[in-house]
């Protein structure tokens, strides 16, 4: 019963976001601007989502499908961006994706000649789900450069799964599919490294995080939803109401408008 | 400009390089520029100016980003 409520209760949530009942799952492919991510979700679909060399081109989110060992798997084209916390529309449409959409996995794609400056967006995915993939994307020309990337240890420190890729010639690809399947099938669980604030926060959310409880039951992620609401998000706010209702948080939820924003990055 | 004195990233020359000392910025705009890789101790490259002066387009850990004027002068610098 509780299990059948929780299945209902998601697939109604990601009608906001992508209606495609057939598929088996729902993957976000998400990371920094001009990584590669609409490259890898063209290899996968086969479909022609317009790329480019400059930076900002996918801007509304396109999705499409592809089988793999007998599932259907939905794709979802996120817009590129650097952070998940400033309020672009594009940041918005990225992040309440990846939260509220509750895809079964997301692909973090991140362009391995650079990578010191996409861990920080890996972060923020994995501070979201546990259920993330890192996409070591263009290395091919990592390698022509003579970067060489130790991606196991990579792996072993942020506990998700590390695929290198080069998705303009279609390497790395399959491993990539089959992490997908494996993952959104339960068969692996990453363990993300979390981000520890300081004690005075950590309490905070641990008080908030269980007043949640009630609401969110298992889903969506309570230590997310807490930290937003410490900073006082308004956007992530609105959205939480949109996607779940807004009888979810009361007023005194919302914290008074001399709260200053992200309060706790000062 | 052949000074080493501190000044804000929109101040640098182009091809002048800069190491990011403090950003003067509290809130969102902080956490907009953090998220960008303006971390204290980043080496940032004004590359190209628009017409107008504003937006500039600098060089920041590997990626090309255009700020702001307004953004640029909030984090403060130390040309290299
Ligand atoms: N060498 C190489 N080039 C790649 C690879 N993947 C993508 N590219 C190129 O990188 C550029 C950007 O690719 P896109 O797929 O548009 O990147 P994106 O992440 O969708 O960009 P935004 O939507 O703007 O965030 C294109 O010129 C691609 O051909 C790769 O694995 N190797
Ligand atoms: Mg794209």
């Amino acid at each position: 019963m509780g299990l059948t409520y929780q299945r209902s209760a998601k697939r109604v949530l990601r009608a906001n976001f992508v209606n495609s009942p057939a598929s088996d799952y729902i993957v976000a492919l998400a990371g920094n601007p001009n990584t590669g991510k609409s490259t890898v979700f063209n290899a996968l679909t086969g479909l022609k989502q317009h790329t480019g060399n400059w930076p900002g081109k996918t801007v509304i989110q396109a999705y499409g499908n592809y089988r793999y060992k007998g599932k259907m798997i939905t794709l979802v084209d996120l817009p590129g961006t650097y952070s998940l916390f400033t309020n672009s529309p594009e940041e918005e449409v990225a992040r309440d994706f990846i939260c509220f959409g509750e895809p079964d996995v997301t692909i973090v794609v991140v362009d391995a000649t650079c990578l010191e400056r996409n861990l920080n967006f890996v972060l923020q995915v994995m501070e979201i789900t546990p259920k993330t993939i890192m996409c070591l994307n263009l290395i091919d020309e990592a390698r022509r450069r003579n970067i060489h990337i130790d991606y196991k240890k990579l792996q072993d420190k942020l506990g998700v799964p590390v695929i290198p890729t080069a998705a303009r010639n279609g390497e790395g690809l399959n491993q990539l599919k089959d992490t997908v399947n494996r993952l959104a099938s339960g068969l692996i669980c990453p363990n993300p490294r979390q981000l520890r604030y300081e004690d005075s926060i950590e309490k905070t959310i641990e008080e908030l995080a269980a007043e949640l409880i009630p609401t969110l039951q298992d889903r969506i992620n309570k230590r997310w939803i807490a930290l937003r609401l410490i900073e006082g998000d308004y956007s992530v706010i609105a959205s939480i109401k949109k996607y779940l209702g807004s009888s979810t948080f009361k007023e005194e939820f919302e914290y008074g408008t001399d709260t200053p924003r992200m309060g706790c990055f000062k | 400009m052949y000074t080493t004195e501190e000044t804000t990233l929109a101040n640098l020359p182009l091809g002048r390089r800069g190491i990011v000392k403090s950003l003067d910025a509290e809130g969102i705009i902080r956490r907009r520029l953090l998220d960008l890789g303006l971390i204290p101790g980043t080496v940032v490259e004004p590359i190209r100016k628009s017409p107008a002066g504003d937006p500039i387009a600098f060089k920041i850990r590997g990626a090309v980003i255009a700020l702001r004027l307004e953004e640029g002068h909030r984090v403060c610098v130390r040309p290299l």
